[in-house]
């Protein structure tokens, strides 16, 4: 049984932070840029060669020039909200690496860089915090399923679509290339929700191919982790008898490992896998947010040592796989990225207004149709009283 | 023409298995349906022919079995989940008016969920509480959804196939209370669209808008009310969402008179939906203000109680009584 942690995670009494050891995590890469020896990790990175550890930095860095990006055109009124996803980009990009083309993705709305590394043209995330659109993307196009706002709602859908996947026989089927699984990403937060609950309980009793992937990254807005649980998040997931791991979430290499594995396990039939990336929000929780209300500079300061990019950049280095003409040329890539988000940004029209009455529902309902109609006439209106002269008064008639 | 005399229930079991039988993808999903046949008996025998896996026991948690529709939905199914008694509905209630009602819309119709939420409804049944409640304009003052009750086993066997066959969510309120009675069914038919309301018994003085439970109920006013000279037209909704106003409307341009009767409370409820529509598009047709019958501003009473609760045969025949004397 653990101790309660009467504390903000990561530190004691005193604020002081805890060793990585003592968090009891999986890690490949210590926070020093170090490889660090796991018998049962190691061996499910030795197959990276140097250009896919390059391309796995590049996908971190992308995102984070992403991220970058956006927050500045929210700061330029260009978006109505923005949510970083600043300091997560090893847990992100590490999981998002394990999946195969066939797997399915259901993230919660913090997830760019795994929309991004999954293929997803990032400006269309962009849509939803411009305000022109709930969803910005077509799931089918990369199997990413649509942002999900509500805290936790998605774990439920994720594991119903796992549900499916074992009735459609995609499941232990011994055909790599065709056993499939789900990953749905949620924070510390969202465990304390009856939905991500739920979603264990029907995941473990189903035997459903799915991932639980939390990332831990201290903060629920204003509110530590301690304010979550009295144990270790990855507790949780044990509870219900589900395998579960903690990972070291800004160790890029271990996030990819340790998912890989939870991927195998589901995709071979052995079922659902609770992870615990142990990760931290480095950026405010939304640009409306003010995180000096409730953490302190120290603690900012002790994550910002452990960024993930730095970390896996010192890596890379020490390893000789990233040259100056590497850097040089990821710079101009992210800059060309940036560059394109702007002004895609800026071009985005809202939709027309009569389209707040499209796809209400599948078929036509009268009932909106009505609506529709009406508003139509009402707009109308406003036209033939500017061509008549007669002013703009808009009469809504006992149709309405 | 296979004509079966068969019990409300019963007319929803032979539904459910012709979508069973028709359509493999077509999944029964809630808490005791499987083994036991749902405790109504609604789902009786379908799992012993069609196996657990698609006729699902789940665990008991109603955001669970409607949240895993919907990612079994995305997945291609079509989940038919069944909340034991409304009352249970309100832990679902996130996922069905949030998230299910939503997912076509945010998607711009990239995305279908044919979800059917079965809800045995209404009380009269002597029943403890939470287990006799009409909460369904909880779900039609939601965009997204389609909520429709059917009244007699003829319109449960065909609306079910309907809701099922549907790429929209559909909350099906089924009247608990009249689960065991028994008419004709057609078994070959093919229904009339889950749209539209009926005219159930035609009339001239009065009209009489009722669905689900209280459509017998009406019946049976018009019956008492012609022995006394008073000719009642009676309208079964059928649909919630949409509400047919045109149905409505045709009748009460006959009659003049409007009295809506319904189980769940009048505040805020379909009667006023109704009443709204019809001042707007009758107001020269009416003779008298449009009533209302149903239940009250009090959460649902002792069992006790119940019956001065609901929308009795003489609270029916005095609100047209009143409007007639208008």
């Amino acid at each position: 049984m653990n101790e309660p942690t009467p504390h903000a995670p990561g530190t004691d009494a005193h604020g002081d932070h805890q060793s990585d050891q003592a968090l009891d995590m999986i890690q490949l890469l210590d926070h020093t840029g170090q490889l660090t020896a796991h018998p049962d990790y190691t061996p499910r990175i030795t197959h990276l060669d140097a250009d896919a550890l390059r391309r796995m930095h590049r996908d971190m860095v992308l995102a984070r020039t992403f991220d970058t990006e956006a927050t500045s055109l929210q700061r330029q009124g260009e978006l109505a909200l923005f949510a970083p996803a600043l300091g997560q980009e090893a847990a992100q990009v590490g999981s998002a690496w394990a999946l195969r083309p066939q797997d399915y993705v259901f993230p919660s709305y913090r997830e760019h860089a795994v929309v991004q590394a999954r293929g997803v043209d990032p400006a269309n995330i962009l849509r939803i915090f411009r305000g022109i659109d709930h969803g910005g993307w077509d799931p089918a196009d990369h199997n990413v399923h649509l942002y999900t706002l509500v805290i936790g709602s998605h774990t439920l859908h994720a594991t119903g679509y796992a549900m499916g996947l074992q009735r459609d026989g995609l499941v232990g089927s011994g055909d790599p290339d065709r056993d499939a699984a789900v990953v749905t990403y949620f924070g510390d937060g969202a465990t304390s929700q009856g939905d991500t609950n739920e979603a264990l309980v029907f995941a473990a009793v189903n035997n459903a191919p799915v991932v639980l992937f939390c990332q831990n990254n201290q903060w629920a807005i204003s509110e530590p982790t301690t304010r979550q649980s009295r144990v270790p998040i990855v507790e949780r997931g044990r509870g219900f008898g589900v395998p579960s791991v903690r990972v070291d979430g800004n160790d890029v290499l271990a996030c990819y490992a340790v998912t890989l594995e939870a991927l195998e396990r589901a995709r071979t039939g052995g079922g659902p896998t609770f992870v615990e990336a142990y990760t931290y929000r480095m950026g405010a929780h939304t640009t409306s947010d003010d995180p000096t209300r409730y953490r302190s500079a120290a603690e900012e300061e002790h994550w910002r040592r452990r960024d993930p990019i730095d970390r896996f950049t010192t890596f890379l280095r020490s390893e000789g796989l990233l040259t100056e003409e590497h850097t040089d040329a990821l710079a101009a890539e992210a800059e060309a990225l940036a560059v394109r988000l702007r002004e895609q940004v800026r071009a985005m029209d809202a939709p027309p207004t009569s389209s707040m009455f499209d796809d209400v529902y599948a078929t036509p309902h009268s009932d909106v149709e009505r609506e529709r109609a009406w508003f139509a006439r009402y707009e109308a209106s406003f036209a033939d009283a500017a061509a008549d002269g007669s002013g703009a008064t808009a009469s809504e008639g006992a149709a309405r | 023409m296979s004509i079966e005399r068969v019990s409300l229930a019963k007319a929803i079991n032979l539904g459910l298995r012709r979508c069973l039988e028709g359509d493999p993808t077509t999944l029964l999903m809630g808490e005791d349906i499987g083994t036991l046949g749902g405790v109504f008996r609604v789902t009786d025998g379908l799992q012993k022919d069609f196996g657990p896996d698609r006729v699902v026991d789940t665990p008991l948690a109603e955001s669970g079995i409607v949240g895993t529709a919907i990612g079994l939905a995305l997945r291609g199914y079509r989940p038919v989940c069944e909340i034991q008694f409304d009352g249970f509905i309100f832990p679902a209630f996130d996922q069905i008016t949030t998230q299910l009602a939503k997912m076509h819309y945010r998607s711009r119709g990239r995305l279908q969920v044919p979800v059917v939420i079965r809800v045995p409804y209404g009380g009269g049944i002597g029943a403890v509480e939470h287990h006799s409640e009409s909460p369904e304009v909880l779900f039609a003052h939601t965009a997204g959804l389609r909520v429709v009750s059917p009244a007699t086993p003829a319109d449960a066997y065909t609306m079910i196939q309907e809701a099922v066959a549907s790429p929209d969510p559909v909350l099906f309120f089924e009247p608990k209370g009249r689960y065991w009675d028994k008419a004709d069914v057609d078994l070959d038919a093919t229904g009339s669209g889950l749209d539209t309301a009926r005219v159930a018994r035609p009339g001239t003085d009065v009209t009489l808008v009722a669905h689900g439970p209280t459509v017998t109920t009406a019946l049976r006013a018009a019956e008492a009310a012609a022995a006394e000279g008073t000719s009642i037209e009676v309208v079964d909704l059928r649909s919630i969402s949409p509400l047919d106003t045109a149905t409505v409307a045709e009748s009460v341009r006959k009659t003049g008179r409007c009295v809506v009767v319904h189980e769940a409370p009048v505040q805020y409820g379909t009667g006023g939906e109704v009443a709204a529509r019809i001042t707007e598009e009758c107001f020269f047709h009416l003779e008298a203000p449009v009533l209302r019958v149903g239940g009250f501003h009090a959460p649902y009473p002792v069992a006790r109680l119940e019956h001065d609760y609901l929308p009795s045969l003489d609270r029916v025949m005095e609100a047209v009584d009143r409007t007639l004397s208008t």
